[in-house]
């Protein structure tokens, strides 16, 4: 098998399977396919999936049937930066749907698309609890609240400049 | 100002860290607990206290416990459910992010009460960086001694493990949770037999709210009579209540539960008024899965009477004219909302959020969201109403958790109270395309700000 995890990598597995008792390791598989999905580019690839089950020791269709019910998985590829617009009632009676549709024309990308250049996906989520401070999209681990066209294009701007100075 | 038991430290700089909480008189309460207390006095205090659970459903605390089975030789789980994800909801976020030590003091105390050595917080993955936060707090905690073996020399021991979930509103229900938290999907399970005799890995659990947990702290440090003098009747003590929607200061508020849902709303203290000068228009007062009540319903009952922020005065009326005090998140809709098009976001949600389990919850969510989008984009029929409202109520019940009241209830409540609305998007065509059916008479008599 190819996919591995680095030293690191399989020291915070060890750190996360370490928290269940002997035996029941496999309730270790959901922090664990958000390891391989931060690890392995941003997504699940059936390989990735297979890896897991070696190493909690189940079987592969119970990673699959995990990995299929759960909405943070991605089961393709997606771009750099994910943002995820929530479109539930609070924010929707917040004005979500101004922004979703200032996010479409500003990438030039429609819901569950990625851009040519592969820097931001954009997917339409339910609820993520932020309902005070809509309207509100998730990038990676951090919230993105009381979104305006002006903050959409900063944080546009801002992703960008990242990944400019990464290459 | 209203008495706060949780968030009176909320806004102390840096009462995250441990160093602050500890100077704060954090800890003093589980130091109590452990060293001057007995399993049953703390249970005896939490039932005294008449707190009851802060997730939605509102069961006594203190009664759960007591349910806990304790076999020979078989250990048991406290389980702390964090999965906060009813649209409206984000006051478990609140407590986690700020007063991070004082759910832990809480989950200490509560596990000690339940002879739990593996204690876990199943929170949703979204609120990874709230992850983080208990995860250090977790750290900091257990090198002063708090968590670990054999605490302040008492023999327990007790581990807290943080567990992230991956995006299932489902697993708020608390079998689900257990599924999910053993890796699997979140298909909840049928009961009997309850978690507090077969649970996690089939051992005895616990599982309770964020809030439920926190609130363990206030009570065992003033004692389950006193803290149950405040609040009124069997809504005692204080609960936590995430506003937002239309109105000028959404946010998280700790309300002792004497206040009036008027006083709630239009005082600076709270929501501080509907936002730009608007008319309330309609409120889902304790998040998205309870009764939409209209204006002229939710200031005051069917009575007549002033309305009060708890669970009976929210419930009064039951839902042909009342609501529930649920998981507090309070939805507020101003006069520009459609309610067709809310009802369509609420019912898409549950569509999405159903596990597949159940052929009426299944189906039956996919059919109502089919239905609703069929009326808000102009192309609805008067039968389609009816046809809604039968779909929702084979659903009511029929399921093997409460997911399927959850998704029936919104679209029930927005049929009831607000039928001519549902009616004239179906007479109109092309003008409810472009312009809403406002405010009418829900708010008669409308409300004037003093």
């Amino acid at each position: 098998m190819s996919l591995q995890f680095n030293n690191e990598q399989m020291t915070e597995f060890k750190r996360l399977v370490a928290r269940y008792p002997e035996g029941k390791q496999k309730s270790a598989l959901l922090p664990v396919l958000h390891l391989a999905q931060d690890s392995f580019g941003g997504w699940l690839t059936t390989e990735a999936m297979d890896y897991v089950s070696v190493l909690l020791n189940i079987e592969p269709i119970e990673v699959y049937e995990v990995a299929t019910f759960y909405s943070m998985y991605n089961l393709k590829p997606v771009g750099k930066f994910v943002f995820e617009v929530c479109q539930t009632g609070p924010c929707m009676i917040s004005g979500s749907e101004n922004i979703i549709t200032y996010i479409q024309q500003q990438l030039g990308i429609k819901p569950g698309e990625t851009t040519q250049d592969g820097i931001f996906t954009l997917k339409l989520v339910e609820c993520l609890g932020a309902c005070g401070y809509a309207p509100m999209m998730q990038v990676g681990k951090i919230y993105r609240e009381h979104l305006t066209k002006e903050k959409v294009d900063a944080i546009i701007a801002e992703y960008r400049m990242q990944v400019a100075a990464k290459n | 100002m209203g008495v706060k038991l949780l968030l009176e430290k909320a806004n102390v700089p840096g009462i995250r860290t441990y160093d602050v909480y500890r100077r704060e008189g954090g800890y003093a309460t589980a130091e109590k607990a452990l060293k001057e207390m007995t399993i049953e006095s703390i249970v005896e205090e939490v039932k005294k206290s008449g707190l009851r659970g802060r997730g939605g459903a509102g069961f006594p605390a203190g009664m759960k416990w007591s349910f806990i089975a304790k076999p020979e030789g078989v250990p048991r789980h406290l389980v702390c459910n964090a999965d906060e994800s009813e649209p409206g909801t984000f006051k478990d976020r609140y407590l986690m992010e700020f007063l991070p030590h004082l759910l832990l003091e809480g989950l200490l105390i509560s596990s000690f009460a339940l002879g739990s050595n593996d204690t876990y917080i199943y929170i949703r993955g979204e609120y990874a960086w709230v992850a983080d936060i208990l995860e250090e707090a977790i750290v900091e905690a257990t090198k002063n001694g708090w968590l670990g073996k054999n605490i302040l020399g008492t023999g327990f021991d007790c581990m807290i493990h943080v567990h992230r979930g991956a995006g299932a509103y489902i697993c708020g229900e608390e079998t689900a949770l257990i599924e999910s938290l053993e890796g699997k999907r979140g298909n909840p399970r049928i009961k009997p037999p309850f978690p507090a005799i077969q649970g996690l890995w089939m051992r005895p659990t616990v599982v309770n709210n964020v809030e439920t947990l926190a609130a363990v702290v206030p009570i065992i440090k003033m004692g389950g009579d006193e803290y149950a003098k405040i609040g009124v009747g069997r809504s005692t003590g204080t609960k936590l209540i995430s506003a937002c929607g239309n109105i000028n200061k959404p946010g998280v508020y700790e309300i002792d539960m004497t206040i009036s849902v008027e006083d709630f709303i239009y005082s600076d203290e709270y929501c501080g008024g509907i936002a730009n000068g608007k008319k309330l228009k309609a409120c889902i007062p304790g998040g998205s899965s309870v009764p939409i009540l209209p204006a002229n319903l939710l200031l005051k009952t069917a009575k007549g009477e002033t309305r009060y922020m708890n669970y009976e005065s929210l419930s009064d009326g039951g839902f042909a004219t009342g609501s529930m005090m649920g998981s507090g998140g309070f939805i507020i809709l101003d006069e520009d909302q459609c309610i067709v098009k809310n009802t369509l976001t609420l019912a898409r949600f549950y569509r999405h959020e159903s596990c597949g389990q159940c052929s009426p919850c299944r189906e039956g969510t996919g059919w109502m969201e089919k239905i609703l989008q069929k009326i808000e984009s102009g192309k609805g029929e008067v039968s389609d109403i009816d046809l809604l409202w039968d779909i929702q109520r084979k659903i009511e019940g029929n399921t093997i958790c409460p997911l399927g009241d959850a998704a029936a209830w919104p679209v029930a409540a927005a049929i009831r109270h607000f039928r001519d609305e549902f009616e004239w998007h179906i007479h109109n065509r092309e003008l409810s395309q472009t312009s809403n059916f406002g405010l009418q008479h829900y708010a008669d008599p409308i409300h004037v700000p003093a």
